[in-house]
């Protein structure tokens, strides 16, 4: 790594530099992580009903403290933001919404950074701050 | 009508900006001796036109003539002076010092590029991506027939691609890729982008050829629109855009 001079992780990690692109970047490895992480506890969660009702119940309940609630919040927010961004992220993909070629003049803003994309990484950020307000209100309302 | 002696007058008692003191922070590297990386300082005094480059060479001049720093035209078309300015790749020839707002100028060799000596890098990464790409028009009659001469493009079919002919070969969008920074493999958005600019050409026939090159798993399926490399690049290139242009044709959008 020190031969190549790459950033490795640490330069992937480091959004502040290159605007809210980035960040939306970060955050949707971090999510997609997080979700993969969620998916597997989940089925080791389910499996719990191999040990019948009694079992279920008992793993079930530790959804049901504070910091189980907390953790499906996060879920929760996580799920919203990664599919909001992800739609925006596979139009982008397909060229949708990314500008069309033309000369540039300085100052040379990119018209792919335009403000359609950055409108969607803003609703994917709110809808998903929506989401966790509500499944908290829901959650902790009980 | 004024003389060369009065301009001469005029330009001696004309008020010149008041210099400011800077500290230049130079990245220190030889991978031959040293094993990390490190910082020396300089105090430097600027104008409000004095680019980074010119407090480097400033530097070399008088303070230490062994920094190694690759330049040449000084006015951003050839793409050697890249480095990481404040935490940024940019061109120094091209970076005011003004226009950093900072006392403190940190600079240091392009991230995703093998260093030679403090702020040189080597490039042969770069030009090999570019190279294999087919960075040239591809056709069955490589000379143009007597009757015709050239081969005719419309205005709209020039604006598909002339942006990405900008591209100056500086490196900047593969210093700030965040897949380059871990995917060694990755062609990166520098050769996408040219890619991109020979598929839209209308003179080009070599499209199926090209497109095969770059559908690899470390190809251009590795882009996941960060849009760094559009947002450093100092022509306007946008690679970004070409990449997803590119893509959206292969998938059959466009």
């Amino acid at each position: 790594m020190k031969d190549e001079n790459k950033e490795g992780i640490g330069g992937m990690a480091n959004p502040g530099r290159y605007g809210i692109e980035r960040i939306a970047y970060w955050l949707m490895r971090l999510t997609g992580l997080g979700l993969l992480g969620y998916f597997i506890a989940h089925i080791y969660e389910t499996s719990s009903i191999l040990q019948g009702k009694m079992g279920w119940d008992e793993f079930l309940e530790l959804t049901q403290t504070t910091e189980g609630h907390l953790f499906l919040t996060l879920v929760i927010g996580m799920c919203v933001f990664h599919t909001v961004n992800g739609i925006r992220i596979m139009l982008g993909h397909g060229g949708v919404g990314v500008g069309k070629p033309g000369r540039p003049d300085y100052p040379y803003t990119p018209a792919s950074q335009n403000a359609r994309h950055k409108i969607g990484i803003y609703t994917a950020i709110v809808l998903a701050a929506i989401a966790m307000m509500y499944g908290m209100a829901v959650m902790f309302g009980e | 009508m004024a003389h060369v002696s009065d301009l001469a007058e005029e330009k001696t008692t004309s008020v010149l900006s008041s210099s400011k003191i800077v500290t230049l922070r130079i990245a220190r590297y030889n991978p031959n001796v040293d094993s990390t990386t490190k910082f020396a300082e300089y105090k430097v005094p600027v104008e409000k036109w004095t680019t980074v480059l010119d407090v480097i060479l400033d530097v070399k001049k008088h303070f230490d003539h062994s920094i190694a720093v690759r330049y040449s035209c000084r006015q951003a078309t050839c793409g050697s002076c890249g480095m990481i300015i404040n935490g940024r790749p940019r061109l120094a020839c091209f970076t005011k010092v003004s226009e950093l707002d900072s006392d403190v100028i940190t600079v240091q060799p392009m991230h995703n590029f093998p260093i030679i000596r403090d702020l040189a890098v080597k490039f042969e990464r770069l030009f090999e991506s570019h190279q294999k790409i087919k960075p040239y028009i591809i056709r069955e009659d490589t000379e143009p027939a007597l009757d015709t001469r050239d081969i005719l493009q419309t205005p709209e079919e020039l604006e598909e691609f002339i942006q990405f002919s900008n591209c100056i070969k500086c490196g900047l969008c593969n210093s700030a890729c965040p897949t380059m920074a871990t995917d060694s493999s990755f062609v990166g958005p520098q050769a996408l982008a040219q890619a991109y600019r020979y598929v839209a050409d209308s003179r080009d026939n070599g499209k199926n050829s090209r497109l095969k090159i770059i559908d690899d798993s470390h190809g251009i399926w590795r882009c996941h629109f960060a849009g760094s490399c559009s947002q450093v690049c100092p022509k306007g290139v946008d690679p970004a855009m070409g990449i997803q242009l590119l893509r959206g044709y292969m998938l059959g959008f466009s």
